[in-house]
């Protein structure tokens, strides 16, 4: 079964956020970049499906600039089998990532597209849905796990305070969350061969970016809290504080 | 000039609290542009009942689209519904709340209008005739102000962040019958398990208990679901990614980075030790409470009030301190 995965490069999780000149942008110099954390959720899954399945094809899309390269690359070596980078500006508009990418995933014969249920950067979780509502697809979100049987897709998808079976028709968009498919690591073999996986490079589609991210800045600082005591002695001061100073409780 | 609306959620056909925050929203935005804060309720038959009730919370008028299909989320069918309802009002702007809900539907809109959407908003206000928002990036390790260009300016905001807000009496309520075509649907919850009772989902919680590596095993949450017991009402429990991982805690309670972003109003950390990526998902709690047994734990580094000892003391004494104050009143 052929499955496509959208990937996206981001800051590693580690990074302390400084921000840029500019006043709107992060600051990248000495920033390691990773792929974003659900979207190796989402590779995963999508080999474990070809495996299942016996036959397929996993293949990347990414929008970016050329050192997406690296992203896809890693996505290779954990075994996908092409890959596809768009150049173009990522810009705090989602619905312009989407369009970008439809323009790629038009006419796709593949039954399943896989998304990260929302990116480490800019966390706007919405990419996958848009994708899916543009290219008339079912789509589900926040799925932790899936089976495919026929022309269905069975997905478990967590919700407050209860869990939902959903049953898809095919082909259908997935937007996949923590939860069945730890990433595998790339082996060494997996990154030797991922250096000769056809890796295309093509022009985005033009999209404008309708949201217009006018300043950046580093979260408002938490006041120095204090330390109440040691031990259960200190509960009830605790308690006190909590009610009479913070209005906590 | 421009009216605003807000995506009035519904869960078994009550109307939520994140909804009235929604409108409370709106009504701010609706207060700059000059308009009127209109809400939309969408479910099944009956649901109107309590729609009037929004006037309260600043909507004049409240549209109840109802159909015996609609009772639980379908979202192709809800996105249709909402989107034929804001093109038809011409509105300026539409908050939905950032729920799971809120999360599936609103993207979906915004394809639908081919309008851009600005999702967890955690502030608002309006410059010139266009919204703009305050929404945190790199999972609250920066915050982004955004202007919204196009028109209508789309977004979900944080629970727990916005107040509702105060209207006259009640507002004016029309009930319609949408179209819905439940044959031509491509997905189907053909399932649905709750979680017992009281299991309230984090972003919606307006107090955190959530426990860590230091609870040594997961026969130890019982602490932590006697101390939530005692906080009372509106309490969930949540977990560092070191206790997901390990199996002793599911997903859905993750708190940061790869896992949900909160701001409960208060959030009491045991026995974390206050990872970056952890914080990344807290920091913007109203009160942060900490209790480790290492002082240089980076969670004091955050915490508005901390106790160094053992969890295995410290909370069961809290419980009960907590517990004896509610009993005062
Ligand atoms: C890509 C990526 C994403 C991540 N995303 C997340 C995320 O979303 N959320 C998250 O939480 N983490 C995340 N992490 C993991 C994070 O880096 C930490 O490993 C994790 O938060 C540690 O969990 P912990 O605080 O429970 O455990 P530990 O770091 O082991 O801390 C346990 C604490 O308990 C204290 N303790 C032990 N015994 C007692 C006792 N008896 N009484 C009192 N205190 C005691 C210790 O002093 C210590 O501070 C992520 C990591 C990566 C690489
Ligand atoms: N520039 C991009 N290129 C490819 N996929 C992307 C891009 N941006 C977002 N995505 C996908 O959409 C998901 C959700 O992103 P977001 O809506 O930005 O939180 C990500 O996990 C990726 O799967």
């Amino acid at each position: 079964m052929n499955v496509i995965v959208c990937v996206k490069r981001v800051p590693d999780t580690e990074t302390r956020i400084r921000i840029g000149e500019d006043g709107r942008s992060m600051e990248v110099t000495g920033v390691k970049f990773i792929m974003s954390p659900y979207d190796e959720y989402a590779v995963e899954a999508a080999l474990r499906c070809k495996e299942a399945a016996g036959d397929g094809d996993v293949r990347l899309v990414t929008l970016g600039q050329t050192d997406s390269q690296e992203t896809l690359r890693q996505g290779l070596a954990m075994g996908a089998d092409s890959a596809v980078l768009l150049v173009g500006d990522v810009t705090a508009d989602g619905l312009a990532t989407a369009k970008a990418l439809v323009a790629e995933l038009e006419g796709t014969d593949a039954p399943l597209i896989l998304f990260g249920v929302k990116a480490a950067d800019d966390d706007q979780q919405q990419v996958g849905p848009m994708v899916a509502t543009l290219m008339g697809r079912a789509c589900v979100t926040g799925v932790v796990s899936f089976e495919v049987s026929g022309d269905v897709v069975r997905c478990h998808k967590e919700v407050e305070g209860g869990s939902e079976v959903i049953e898809a028709t095919l082909p259908a968009v997935l937007t996949i969350t923590k939860g069945a498919y730890d990433p595998r690591y790339a082996s060494l073999k997996g990154i030797m061969a991922a250096k000769r996986k056809p890796l295309d490079e093509k022009a985005a589609a033009a999209m404008e970016g309708r949201l217009e991210v006018v300043s950046l800045s580093p979260p408002p600082d938490r006041a120095a809290g204090k330390i109440v005591g040691t031990g259960p002695d200190a509960v009830p001061e605790l308690v006190r504080l909590l009610r009479e100073e913070a209005n906590a409780i | 000039m421009a009216n605003v609306l807000a995506f009035a959620e519904q869960k078994e056909g009550q109307i939520r609290g994140v909804a009235r925050e929604a409108v409370g929203a709106a009504a701010v935005l609706a207060g700059e542009l000059g308009g009127e804060a209109h809400a939309l309720v969408v479910g099944a038959p009956g649901v109107s009942t309590g729609a009037a009730a929004l006037g309260a919370a600043g909507a004049t008028s409240v549209a109840v689209a109802e159909h015996a299909e609609l009772g639980d989320f379908h979202p192709e069918a809800y996105a249709t519904v909402v989107a034929a309802h804001v093109r038809d009002g011409g509105y300026g702007a539409v908050v939905f709340p950032a729920t799971i809900m809120g999360k599936d539907l609103a993207p979906r809109v915004a394809a639908l209008l081919d309008v851009p959407l600005a999702g967890d908003v955690t502030e608002l206000k309006v410059d010139g005739g266009a919204v703009s928002v305050v929404r945190p990036v790199y999972a609250g390790k920066a915050f982004a102000e955004i202007r919204l260009a196009a028109t209508p300016a789309l977004l979900s905001i944080r629970p727990n962040v916005f107040a509702a807000g105060s209207g006259g009496g009640d507002a004016a309520v029309t009930v319609f019958t949408p179209e819905v075509d439940p044959s031509s649907w491509r997905q189907r919850v053909i399932e649905r398990k709750s979680e017992g009772s009281g299991a309230l989902d984090v972003t919606e919680a307006t107090q955190i208990v959530s426990g860590g590596r230091g609870m040594k095993d997961p026969e130890h949450w019982g602490l932590l679901e006697e101390l939530r017991d005692a906080l009372g009402a509106g309490t969930a429990l949540g977990a560092s990614r070191a206790v997901v991982d390990a199996g002793w805690r599911p997903h859905g309670e993750q708190v940061g980075q790869t896992g949900k972003t909160v701001s409960p109003s208060l959030y009491v950390a045991v026995g974390i030790s206050g990872a970056i990526q952890h914080l990344a998902g807290m920091r913007t709690s109203g009160t942060i409470v900490a209790v480790n047994k290492d002082p240089d734990a980076p969670i004091f580094k955050v915490a508005d009030y901390g106790i160094v000892g053992d969890l295995f003391e410290v909370v069961p004494r809290l419980t009960e301190e907590v517990r004896a104050l509610k009993a005062k009143g």
